[in-house]
């Protein structure tokens, strides 16, 4: 695959050193003469009828330069889209509108209502409290299963019922195979809503030439180019006269993945007052106006036979989709949820119902796993679930259901197509590190001395490198999901690379980098990998859902592939041998078994500007473009093991151990894979130990701070013991599956596992998350209770 | 919906006691002392508070420093730092319960800048300090321009963020009798994930007599209730007894007997909740006192 050395390899991230002394560039650090700065009105209320807004006092304040008002832009702004509608036949799905400032209703805390421009951030934010809005406040639903219940407010007119899509999809007959099985267990699983919190806020400054009449915008996204066309399409500003930067991004989790109201507004505001504007998110901006994750309520019912064969898997959710439909929002729950269902499990039968409900919350879209996370949630809880009913050991039940490993595609019945998989393979390579027995042993003689230990098992698979645009498109994508890449080489040998994936932490710079070394033989330091910027590079998707380097990486190696092959074509013109002839190797073309005759990289690169002793027909220059369209996803998959130990006394629950081996096909840097693996462990334990967000029912978020919601830091775990098996994906030359999610989709369902293991003697068979101190006592006090109860009654029947 | 930005405020910072007094008075009660900032400047950039002026006071010198008074107590400034407590010899030495309490104070950052001063006076319901200043019986100490006085811990905390300091009053210091031979302090906690503030925090100081008899309890309860609390119906079990596990068992059963009623019931705990983990960490905190007093 490759002639040089560095795939593989754990080469030091070329990002780091500017962003470790200071010296990166996110859009707070940028600055433009003349500069404005914008601060943002937003709804107090989680559902209220604006009656009127007043913003003479705020005009009128020192320092304020002008306010707007969603009627004011309403000529300039369109409604904001959903980028991703299910077929409307078959789901009834509405998407309402949309308006970047909110005009008649506020449909939830933090919903912008107007935009205050002013000399300075203190001069904008003092004039907000001085917008008088005349607000009448209405009931307001925040549960996704309440607000489907007659009588509940109504969050849209045009969505009755606050239903947003009626989503089904499903495989074999369940209700058949539910019939005839020896066991049905049914359990209702709640996956709560989380509130990503990249490092970073969101940010934007935008900059307005009346002259060219070209609009740039600077913003702290993981999509630039779809923010660009969206942006267009919204305002009717030109997109040709629209660049889009994302300078560097400090985290993102997929909460950046939209084109926000603020986008809009910043533009049209920079273009109506032709002056620079900026507008930076508080963190407490940011809990209520960036989008949240997860939130599901699913019923969720597991059949097989006594001995241990799953036959079927039944789910009904309620997925919570918050005041108005994000611009993937729709994707997450059902796509990307209802297609996962089958796990790595060969049973055949599969019910998935999933309906899409609005809510007065924070609209909820992707967070990091998106849709991915609650699928494997409820199939790993499940089959633990199923394998206590049965009395079966939780291990001996999943190999006996496991997919036989396979390298060139699995079929599965809800019609998705496994590239490569070694499920067994990867519980094997865990269980190296960790001795079952010997754990069972340990818990046994813990819980004499009082202690409760458990051990929790995910053997998950995901869905990533998103994706075939054509299976997206029919399934209701609003854009292609491809990757492009141009691979420039310069006179003198040194190359930079253009990429339309959008890092925002991943170390794409490096990680691309060690490509175009390895394959061109040129030094890293001599590679310049550029992105994030729609006038520097021509159409790109961005990142999200473990792509960049699975559809992104292989546009690369394509562009890569057509820039050797010219520069073979200019080497066997010089040594005066067919190009067929020349072989590459090192940065050296040479021609086999003779040894005299070889050119280095930078003389073939010079030739090719120099342009003095060409082939005939061939154009100067060595560039190249291409677009890399997926024909699959690719599908990684592994086994994490966590073992926890529970307070008795308290509910204090911990993280003893962590044990994770994931198959994420080839690796080109393990470093950053082990990192991007360890990140996502510490958000899937996150979300299982501590992470939540509560709203009140009136709509108010109970939890919006850090100092209320309970973002993990490294003090609450332990080492984690990583580790790989590799199986490579067929669906892209590198092998390379995609490693942003595997932490965050394998880790919640291990550790509540490994709680309810801790208590089953006890007599618990789930637990819902986060596994607070509070719910683990209550639990063990309900637990004991309801025995000694037990026992008396037995006693009372023996008397 | 707020922006992370205050609202405007003057600022200074005075070289002596007096002056911060005196500048309280002028501001009429509508100035605050900045010690660390940790607890104040957060709610100024909610705009929860939006005083006139900000007294800083940092360049007091007086108010700094850890030392020995002259009956081998400790004298605390009330502008040292959490982390000065946690390396000091003398309060490791004297009064374990202070350091421990500090070292459990929300991350590195804030204890590099939030003051023993400055948790005192601000009073949250939630704090470490205030249930060990409860237990080893702080002597609080405050100043005004015109005048000194001392403030029992006992009659110190008086309500949600309130205390028994007046308006133009400047904490100055604290001070606390050493633990000696068959003494012991201790401190443990039920932290917040998010906040690492206590949902249940219990400060204990034992002292015990050659023949294990306990010849002096007291115990602080911060977390559980609207302000730190002395537990003293759990105290009472303890004096006069020898503490085995059952006597123990049986002050914590009465430990934060005094916030019946008044128990906090918010998104992180319930009160049923806070009320039992009252009862365990006040027999733990108890446990590891009188451990520490027997060593």
């Amino acid at each position: 695959m490759t002639t040089g050395t560095l795939i593989g390899q754990e080469v030091k991230r070329v990002e780091d050193q500017a962003l470790i002394t200071g010296r990166g560039q996110y859009v707070d650090d940028l600055r433009l003469p003349g500069l404005l700065h914008i601060a943002i009105v937003r709804s107090p209320y989680g559902h209220a009828k604006i009656n009127n807004i007043d913003v003479s006092a705020a005009a009128n304040a020192p320092g304020v330069v002008a306010v707007f008002t969603g009627a004011d832009l309403s000529e300039q702004l369109g409604s904001l889209p959903a980028g991703w509608l299910l077929d409307e036949e078959a789901t009834g799905m509405k998407a309402p509108e949309h308006p970047p400032l909110a005009i008649e209703k506020v449909r939830y805390v933090g919903d912008a209502v107007a935009a205050v421009v002013g000399s300075s951030p203190a001069a904008a934010s003092d004039a907000v409290a001085l917008v008088e809005v005349d607000y009448e406040p209405l009931d307001a639903v925040t549960d996704a299963e309440q607000a489907t219940a007659d009588g509940a407010p109504v969050v849209h007119d045009d969505a009755p019922g606050n239903l947003a899509f009626d989503w089904a999809v499903g495989a074999g007959d369940y209700d058949a195979a539910a019939a005839e099985a020896d066991v049905v267990v049914s359990e209702r699983i709640v996956n709560q809503r989380l509130i990503p919190n990249p490092m970073e806020a969101r940010g934007i400054m935008a900059d307005y030439n009346a002259g060219t009449e070209q609009l740039t915008i600077w913003t702290s996204t993981q999509i630039p180019h779809l923010v660009r066309l969206l942006f267009a399409l919204v305002t009717g500003h030109p997109e040709h006269k629209v660049r889009v930067i994302a300078p560097d991004v400090g985290g993102g989790f997929g909460c950046k993945l939209y084109l926000y109201a603020e986008e809009v507004i910043c533009g049209i505001i920079a273009k109506n007052l032709e002056r620079p504007v900026k507008w930076i998110e508080s963190r407490t901006e940011n809990y209520v106006a960036t989008t949240h994750g997860r939130d599901h309520i699913a019923d969720a019912e597991i059949c097989g036979t006594s001995d241990g064969i799953v036959t079927g898997l039944k789910v009904h959710v309620y997925a919570n989709l918050g005041g108005y439909l994000s611009t993937f929002a729709p994707a997450i729950p059902t796509i990307l949820f209802g297609l996962m269902l089958g796990g790595c499990y060969k049973f055949e039968n599969l019910s998935c119902q999933v309906k899409g409900v609005f809510t007065n919350t924070t609209p909820v879209d992707a967070y990091r796993g998106a849709g991915r996370p609650e699928a494997t949630y409820v199939v790993e809880r499940m089959m633990e679930r199923y394998a206590h009913e049965i009395g079966r050991d939780v291990l001996g039940v999943r190999r006996r259901n496991f997919v036989r490993p396979f390298k060139r595609g699995h079929d599965m019945p809800i019609g998705v197509t496994y590239d490569s998989g070694n499920y067994q393979g990867a519980l094997a390579a865990a269980l190296d590190k960790f001795d079952y027995q010997a754990f069972r042993q340990e818990q046994r003689d813990a819980r004499r001395e009082g202690r409760l230990l458990g051990v929790g098992f995910s053997t998950y698979i995901e869905i990533c490198g998103m994706a075939p645009s054509a299976v997206a498109g029919a399934l209701g994508a609003g854009a292609g999901l491809w990757e492009s890449s141009t691979v420039r080489v310069h006179p003198t040998g040194t190359v930079t690379v253009f990429t339309g994936t959008s890092p925002h932490g991943q170390g794409h710079e490096t990680t691309l980098a060690q490509i175009t070394s390895s394959r061109l033989g040129v030094p890293m330091q001599n590679i310049e990998v550029v992105h994030g910027d729609t006038e520097r590079h021509q159409f790109g998707t961005g990142t999200f859902g473990s792509r960049s380097l699975a559809v992104g990486g292989q546009a690369l190696m394509m562009s890569l592939d057509k820039v050797i092959e010219k520069a073979k074509k200019i080497a066997a013109h010089e040594m005066g041998v067919d190009a067929k002839q020349v072989r590459f190797e090192n940065g050296t073309f040479y021609v086999e078994d003779i040894q005299e005759r070889e050119i280095p990289w930078g003389d073939v690169a010079l030739g090719a500007y120099w342009a003095k002793n060409l082939p005939d027909g061939l154009e100067p220059g060595l560039e190249a473009v291409s677009f890399f369209d997926p024909q699959n996803f690719t599908w990684p998959f592994g086994t994490h093991i966590a073992v926890i130990e529970i307070d008795e006394v308290t509910g204090e629950t911990k993280l003893n151990r962590y044990v994770a081996i994931d198959d994420v096909g080839n690796v080109i840097n393990p470093m950053i894979v082990d990192g991007m693996v360890h990140g996502g462990i510490a958000q899937g334990v996150g979300q299982a130990l501590q992470e939540c967000a509560v709203y009140s029912d009136d709509g108010q978020l109970l939890t919006g701070s850090m100092m209320d919601y309970a973002v993990p830091t490294a003090e609450d775990f332990p080492t984690f013991e990583t580790g790989r098996t590799v199986t490579p994906t067929t669906v892209n030359a590198l092998g390379a599956k995609g490693a942003g999610e595997t932490g965050t989709i394998a880790a919640s369902p291990a550790v509540v596992n490994a709680a309810v293991d801790a208590l089953k003697h006890l007599g618990v068979k789930h637990l819902n998350m986060p596994l607070s101190p509070e719910r683990m006592w209550r639990t063990i006090q309900d637990a004991k209770e309801e025995r000694r109860a037990r026992r008396s009654a037995a006693a009372r029947r023996g008397n | 919906m707020t922006t992370g930005v205050t609202d405007p405020f003057a600022y200074h910072a005075p070289a002596t006691v007096r002056e911060a007094s005196q500048a309280l008075s002028r501001y009429r009660g509508d100035a605050k002392l900045l010690a660390g900032g940790h607890s104040l400047i957060p709610m100024m950039k909610l705009r929860i508070a939006s005083p006139q002026a900000i007294v800083d006071l940092r360049n007091i010198d007086d108010l700094k420093g850890i030392s020995e008074t002259d009956d081998g107590g400790l004298m605390i400034g009330s502008m040292t730092t959490y982390h000065e407590l946690i390396t000091s010899d003398l309060v490791n030495s004297k009064a374990q319960a202070i350091s421990e309490a500090a070292a459990q104070v929300a991350d590195t950052q804030v204890r590099n800048w939030g003051t023993i001063g400055g948790s005192l006076a601000h009073a949250d319901p939630a704090g470490d300090l205030p249930a060990v200043a409860v237990a080893l019986d702080f002597q609080i100490h405050a100043s005004s321009a015109r005048s000194d006085r001392t403030i029992s811990c006992d009659r110190f905390f008086r309500g949600y963020l309130e205390t028994a300091l007046r308006a133009n009053e400047v904490l100055t210091g604290v001070s606390c009798a050493a633990s000696g031979d068959g003494s012991g302090s201790a401190y443990v906690k039920l932290a917040n994930k998010a906040s690492h503030y206590a949902i249940v925090g219990v400060a204990a100081a034992i002292s015990i007599d050659a023949g294990g008899m306990c010849t002096a309890a007291r115990i602080g309860i911060t977390g559980a209730g609207p302000h730190a609390v002395r537990s003293r119906r759990a105290e009472r079990i303890l004096v006069g007894k020898e503490l085995t596990s059952n006597v123990i068992a049986r002050a914590a059963q009465r430990g934060g007997a005094e916030l019946a009623g008044l128990f906090n019931d918010d998104v992180h705990a319930s009160a049923e909740y806070r009320e039992a983990m009252t009862k365990v960490y006040t027999e733990r905190a108890i446990a590891l006192a009188m451990e520490r007093a027997s060593g």
